[in-house]
């Protein structure tokens, strides 16, 4: 099979409008949150959430423009997977950090 | 067994024409479900240092040592070598192996210097008290961003490996299923990257 | 065992920790062990090369990438590691029988031994007895139910099989040479800590499961792919046969669970090796997390040896009650949802760490909400066998022993889900019950049901039945006897882990649960006097048409044993349960005209290669022999980079030797048509006339 034409397994190729693309929404995407704790002088809650929305968002451009993910059924396993994945993820990390919150709350760990 | 549907004139139970089967695609969706369980393997330690992410002992805190525009540096040669990689596979399916040689070189150029920085970094840490032997927080520290690191260093002993497969049977097929995986595995190592840098180093200084 | 004289703490640039003193050779129990291993190991490689089949050995079987093989060789490795496994369950028994201070004193294990023992027991029955048995049962059924020629990675397959086979090696290891960990089956710090366990005990632990757990991983990755990518055409999600269902979920959860177990035995061994604090008493370590993380994992592990038992069952129930699974899509939806939630509920496993009452609330229903499914598939089984003309072989006993038996140990787990509950019998005997209950009654007498059900696929053969359902009733008899007690004496305050007590009240339930693992000793011999019988008498339990229990999925369509190749032609399929479909529209047994030549892959050394240099880093790892581990883990990465560059990886069989092994298949078949005016279940009686092309 010719391996420039096909999309096997569901891993799609890209152009080079489309990672020249991927590289600005990066850049801008990092740049952002670097700029605004690099200068100081916000609120530390408005920080947090741009910092959070930048990586989210920067975690998106990646997966679009540089590993071209999308819902077409070639790539719905992949897609499914990581949709799960992050799932697993979030149940893990925040889990974790609830449980363990709580119990060093308990505890009086730090205090 | 009104369930059953009867067959058409013809069916035999088996396949009237054997087909190829599609290896390439069997390794790249294994790759890809190999690199989500690495996901979760980050989670994992991800969740370890926000657990951790406060249990300084007493010892010197990263307020005290990130440096913001070091890490800055780190984070450009990360995000710009994925851009370089996505050259190289454009190279690559082009048949194109200039421009495929040259662009990897390019990006194992940048990891070399993105590693070579991160070693500096730890050096330059310890140095100044904080060892991942100093406290549970920097051990989580260590653990996570030296994760990371070996992650790295794997990605560019392969590409090391992929080019001398390239040079010796030029981009075949295999060889390009071998060069989608890395290419997987490239990006994914700046995902995991812009996580580090959001949650460690951006807020770790805050 | 551990002392001054033994624990190095400046390790020899040769020889790392290891001395003389590492061999427990003062120790009579374990000196005798030691030497009956040896006999049996030299009598074992002497025969193979007195019979010179070293050769065949090496090519037949341990090079192989075969699916089927490998889960032979899997099945073969979780009987031998069984028989380690109970063998501590008898010392354990024999132990608390006697272990009352009023009659007879202390027993016999002082309690440095007596901590390995159950350390041991718990590692090896579940990381090396359950695991293979499922991971060898998939292996063998998966890639036949749903029409498929090997694995989508044979050679990640041998991989995985031998890093699993080094993993048990360095358990057994442990009893020779050096010690165990002391620390219960999941290694918490600190007791786990270099502080506490100075020697090599723990490092065995970690380097065992370390090296394992990666082969489960990779095996995971796997499975999941053939699942998706394999499946004949025809064979859409809805249609694929519910094992494969329920192992395409425990993939899912290896996939998900195992790298947490990776990370979290990476920290202790950070921890025990170079002095990181994350789970030590000082600089901000934090126990606790190891329990939350090993928990993240350990959960979905429970499910992971679940899932494929209800898969087996699942199975067994519709071939025996000779119907369609009784609502196939809710079973379905039922594993799927157990998949999910099983990432749900590991607080429960420690509601008494202190997290507080808004945590315990939110896990303690959720666990609670987990047994829904759970008791929606005890439904689906039951009404497949309602009306069903239920036919009692012997895979059909272990089902209906286990369903009552699985019902006792879910209801016991629903007890335990109340966090109060949790309070008063958390650490005692009623949870050692508990999860017994579960783990035996549900995935073992599954995994049995399966072995059954499945051998004659795998070797051509039936296991004999009256011994199969001795072993059955055995089981079942000595599990209640040997559980049952348990409960009660959790109930009356026994804690787990006692290898002394004196309270002499708790004696009589002891003696009874004693003499219940004696029953379950028995039934074990049943069960290798079972497979040594039905060898030997072979001839009679001949399955010459691949389909010895009309059962109705893929797997029974073609010859038992299959060819190495499976299926010559490439099964299409029409509906869910695919061979009962092709019998009930005459297409069963009917030889098609022509073949194609087959794309196969290649044996490789690269399995087992890697495989035991990864024993041979384990090992120097464990003992702290730094130049061996260097040497080895080089040896691995070269090894792999060789294979990685070796052309002509597979070959294609060509359609002389197909015809030939298909001929002889239907000429097995014919001759079954011809004996089967007495046979009991024969091809004719099932109204599947043949008509053979000539």
């Amino acid at each position: 099979m010719g391996a420039h034409t096909d999309t096997h397994g569901g891993a799609a190729h890209g152009s080079v409008k489309e990672y020249i693309w991927g590289l600005i929404w990066s850049v801008v995407l990092t740049a952002v949150p670097f700029g605004m704790v690099m200068a100081g002088g916000f609120e530390n809650g408005l920080t947090l959430v741009v910092i959070l929305l930048c990586a989210i968002a920067q975690v998106f451009v990646q997966l679009i423009f540089f590993l071209h993910m999308n819902t077409s059924s070639e790539q719905i396993w992949n897609t499914v997977s990581a949709v799960f994945i992050v799932l697993i993820v979030v149940i893990v990390v925040l889990g974790s950090i609830w449980i363990m919150n709580h119990l060093n709350h308990n505890m009086l760990m730090g205090h | 067994m009104s369930q059953l549907t009867v067959p058409e004139a013809g069916y035999t139970g088996y396949v009237s024409e054997e087909h190829h089967h599609d290896y390439a695609g069997d390794t790249l969706l294994g790759f890809w479900i190999y690199i989500m369980s690495d996901c979760i393997l980050f989670a994992s330690l991800f969740a370890t240092y926000a657990v951790l992410s406060t249990s300084f002992a007493g010892m010197i805190t990263p307020k005290e040592l990130f440096d913001l525009n070091f890490v800055a540096v780190e984070t450009a040669l990360l995000l710009f070598s994925s851009f370089t990689f996505g050259m190289a596979m454009l190279g690559a399916q082009k048949k194109n192996m200039t421009q495929l040689m040259l662009w990897l070189g390019i990006t194992f150029a940048m990891g070399a210097g993105f590693l070579a920085m991160e070693l500096y970094e730890f050096w330059h840490f310890t140095h100044e008290g904080a060892g991942y032997f100093t406290s549970a927080y920097w051990s989580a520290f260590y653990a996570l961003v030296g994760t990371h690191g070996l992650h790295v260093f794997a990605g560019m002993l392969w590409m090391v490996i992929l080019v001398v497969h390239l040079l010796k049977d030029g981009i075949t097929d295999t060889n390009f299923t071998r060069l989608s995986c890395l290419s997987l595995f490239w990006h994914f190592l700046d995902i995991i990257w812009i996580c580090v840098f959001s949650l460690v180093y951006l807020m770790g200084v805050m | 065992m551990a002392n001054k004289a033994t624990i190095v703490t400046d390790p020899h640039p040769i020889f790392g920790k290891l001395t003389w003193d590492s061999i427990p050779y003062h120790d009579p129990i374990i000196l005798t062990t030691f030497l009956v291993v040896v006999m049996i190991g030299v009598g074992v490689v002497g025969a193979i090369l007195y019979y010179g089949k070293l050769r065949y050995l090496w090519d037949e079987w341990l090079t192989s990438v075969d699916h089927k093989k490998i889960g032979i060789m899997y099945i073969i490795a979780a009987f031998i590691m069984l028989i380690r496994g109970f063998s501590d369950a008898l010392l354990m028994r024999s132990q608390q029988a006697l272990a009352v201070s009023d009659t007879s004193g202390v027993g016999y294990l002082p309690p440095e031994h007596y901590d390995q023992i159950f350390t041991a027991h718990g590692v090896i029955m579940i990381f090396f007895v359950a695991m293979p048995l499922i991971v060898g049962l998939m292996n063998l059924v998966v890639p036949l139910q749903i029409g498929a020629r090997d694995v989508a990675f044979p050679f990640l397959n041998s991989l995985s099989f031998w890093l699993f086979v080094v993993g048990a090696m360095l358990v057994n290891a442990s009893l020779f040479v050096g010690e165990f960990a002391a620390t219960g089956w999941l290694a918490y710090p600190p007791l786990s800590g270099l502080e506490y366990s100075p020697w090599v005990g723990v490092d065995y632990w970690l380097w065992a499961l370390q090296i394992s757990g990666i082969g489960t991983l990779l095996s995971g990755v796997n499975f999941f792919v053939t699942i998706i990518r394999m499946r004949a055409p025809g064979m859409s999600l809805m249609k694929m046969p519910v094992f494969t269902w329920t192992s395409l979920c425990a993939n899912v959860l290896i996939i998900l669970a195992f790298p947490i177990l990776t990370v979290t035995i990476t920290l202790l061994t950070l921890d025990r090796y170079i002095g990181t604090n994350f789970f030590t008493n000082d600089l901000g370590g934090n126990q606790m997390m190891y329990v939350n993380l090993v928990w993240a994992w350990g959960h979905p592990e429970v499910y992971i040896l679940m899932l494929p038992a209800f898969g087996i069952f699942s199975e067994v129930t519709a071939t025996f009650s000779r119907k369609r699974l009784f609502g196939y899509t809710s079973l379905v939806w039922a594993t799927a949802c157990i998949m999910v939630l099983s990432f749900m509920v590991w607080l429960h496993h420690f509601f008494t760490m202190g997290a507080g009452a808004s945590v315990n609330a939110f896990f303690g229903i959720a666990t609670m909400i987990i047994s829904i499914p759970t008791g929606v598939k005890i439904f689906n089984w039951l009404f497949t066998m309602y009306k069903g003309r239920v036919r009692f072989d012997s895979p059909m006993w272990w089902t209906a022993s286990f369903i009552i038996t699985f019902t006792i140990g879910g209801v016991t787990g629903v007890m335990l889900a109340i966090p109060a509950a949790s309070f008063v019998l958390h650490n005692s005997l009623f949870l050692v019950a508990h999860f017994h209950n579960v783990i035996i009654g549900g995935a073992l007498f599954g995994y049995f049901a399966g072995l059954t059900y499945w051998f004659p696929k795998a070797t051509g053969f039936k296991l004999n039945e009256t011994l199969g359902k001795w072993a059955c009733a055995l089981w079942t008899i000595g599990f209640f006897m040997a559980f049952m007690p348990l409960y009660v004496l959790g109930f009356m305050g026994m804690t787990r882990r006692l290898n002394y007590y004196d309270n002499p009240v708790w004696n009589d339930w002891l003696l009874v649960a004693g003499a219940g693992a004696l029953i379950v000793l028995l039934a074990i011999c049943v069960q290798f006097y079972q497979i040594f019988a039905s060898i030997r008498d072979r001839k009679k339990n001949l399955d010459l048409t691949g389909d010895p229990w009309d059962a109705r999925t893929l797997e029974w369509a073609t010859s038992s044993p299959p060819p190495f190749y499976n299926f010559a032609r490439t099964p299409e399929v029409r509906d869910r349960d695919q061979f009962h479909f092709m019998k009930e529209h005459n297409l069963a047994y009917k030889q098609p005209e022509s073949y194609s030549r087959i794309h196969m892959p290649k044996n490789t050394w690269a399995g087992i290669v890697i495989g035991l240099l990864s024993g041979v880093m384990g090992f120097a790892m464990i003992w702290h022999i730094w130049w061996l581990a260097i040497v080895s883990t080089a040896a691995m990465l070269i090894s792999f980079i060789v294979y990685n560059f070796q052309k002509g990886k597979d070959y294609y069989v060509e359609v002389d030797e197909i015809v030939a092994l298909e001929n002889e298949h239907f000429a097995k078949v014919a001759q079954a048509t011809d004996a089967s005016e007495d046979g009991e279940y024969s091809v004719r009686q099932r109204g599947t006339p043949l008509s053979m092309p000539a």
